[in-house]
């Protein structure tokens, strides 16, 4: 089943000569237990794509259904909902809560989704544990260095068990074995815990770890890798002859 | 990758019998390296005739068996092997470089499409590498070793496939492109050319 879909979507903004075309009729479907991968260059239109299937904007044209809703036509309190319950969204700039812990930071979705603070904790901490952060729960966002920083905002928009997850660049500020770890989270909780996760990224080692790469140019889909292959093809004994 | 000094630093940790050799050598290089038994054998034997290594025949259940071990001349030539830079003065002849290069210059021949096309296969097999690492390696350090060293030079040439296109972009903006990425319209000018032999003779 497709957790999301992206139905001929385009986005411009700004009219007449001013008018530049983010996306151009970019169709996009991503499986339950999926992890896709968008690569393409700075201004194709990557983040668009990401803020559009997150809810975040909506398209000029086109359609986004997610788990089988179509945004367009959902009421403002099923949108709402789709991002408080099932959608988690990494910014490229984090987006922390200046003025709450890591800890505090983490666990908010779930206090404005109902729950009460003492509750909430737990699966906050939780999730930071999980990231190698258990130590700092009760640190601010300016006393955290910036991988820290970034993987709060993993682990905030993991919490609660979301479906759909969006992130912009997740290892961004990562050194190489954390942004290993990261992604290793990310695929255990989609191939174990039935997430969808989209990850937008100039950077090819980190889409390697997706299910499907699917490449962006000027707006526009131009191309995808093939279905995965098993590795016995790349350990012949021919490769050293 | 040196064969021959990969048997020496093997040896290096004590004598071993030839299978012992093509084995470890499989394991610690994740197999991505695999080896045949006639490569081993012939390197063992100009090893052993360059005094870098030693023989010895013992007798086992299976049969006598030849068992190696390092001399001190081997020793020294490891340490200097290891400590001397591979020659990378001068630019490999890479075939996908110069695919890149004359596409730029085939009239034809769309240099996005052609860069994309590279770009897929390198993602793809990036994809492939980043899968054994998870689930092949069983964390086996020197394998590790091997498995991120070939996904950062897959990732290093599709970073050079990013520049090449920006700056494809940058040259077709500025005009400056050979053929500025578009096919050619009019078929080439039929050109005069002075024979390359000329008809007079002696």
């Amino acid at each position: 089943m497709s957790m999301l879909e992206l139905r001929g979507v385009s986005k411009s903004y700004g009219q007449g000569s001013a008018e530049v075309h983010a996306l151009r009729d970019v169709s996009l479907t991503a499986d339950e237990g999926e992890m896709v991968a968008v690569m393409g260059p700075s201004g194709s239109g990557k983040s668009t794509l990401l803020t559009i299937a997150g809810t975040l904007e909506e398209p000029t044209s086109g359609e986004v259904l997610i788990a089988g809703v179509s945004v367009g036509k959902a009421s403002r309190g099923t949108k709402a909902r789709l991002r408080r319950r099932v959608i988690g969204y990494v910014f490229q700039d984090f987006n922390l809560l200046p003025g709450l812990t890591a800890a505090e930071n983490v666990s908010l979705p779930l206090e404005l989704d109902g729950l009460s603070a003492r509750k909430a904790r737990v699966p906050g901490l939780r999730g930071l544990q999980r990231l190698g952060l258990g130590e700092r729960a009760a640190h601010y966002p300016d006393q955290l260095s910036g991988g820290e920083r970034q993987r709060v905002a993993i682990a905030r928009a993991m919490v609660g068990d979301r479906r759909l997850l969006l992130a912009d660049e997740p290892s961004g500020a990562l050194d190489s074995a954390n942004a290993q770890a990261v992604m290793r989270m990310l695929l255990d909780a989609c191939k174990e815990g039935g997430m969808t996760a989209v990850v937008v990224t100039h950077d090819a080692q980190l889409a390697s770890w997706a299910d499907r790469v699917v490449f962006l140019r000027d707006g526009t889909v131009t191309d995808q890798t093939a279905p995965a292959q098993g590795p016995e093809i790349l350990l012949t004994p021919e490769r050293n002859q | 990758m040196s064969v021959r000094h990969a048997m020496l630093a093997l040896l290096s940790e004590g004598p071993k019998y030839g299978w012992q050799l093509r084995e470890e050598f499989e394991a610690r290089t994740g197999e991505v390296w695999p080896l045949n038994v006639g490569q081993v054998y012939t390197t063992l034997q100009r090893l052993e005739r360059d005094g870098l290594v030693e023989s010895d025949e013992t007798s086992a259940a299976e049969g006598p068996q030849k068992g190696f071990r390092i001399t001190a001349e081997g020793d020294q030539e490891l340490a200097r092997w290891l400590r001397t830079p591979p020659d990378l003065s001068s630019p490999p002849r890479d075939e996908l470089v110069m695919k890149v290069l004359v596409a730029l210059h085939v009239p034809s021949a769309d240099v996005h499409a052609v860069i994309q096309a590279h770009r897929r296969y390198l993602v793809e097999l990036m994809q492939r590498w980043t899968r054994i690492r998870e689930d092949e390696t069983g964390g086996d350090v020197s394998t590790l070793l091997a498995v991120d060293a070939e996904l950062f030079r897959l990732d290093s040439v599709v970073r050079w496939l990013d520049a090449a296109e920006a700056r494809v972009n940058r040259a077709a903006a500025d005009g400056t492109m050979p053929w500025a990425g578009q096919p050619r319209s009019a078929p080439p000018r039929k050109q005069t050319r002075a024979p390359l032999h000329g008809s007079g003779g002696k």
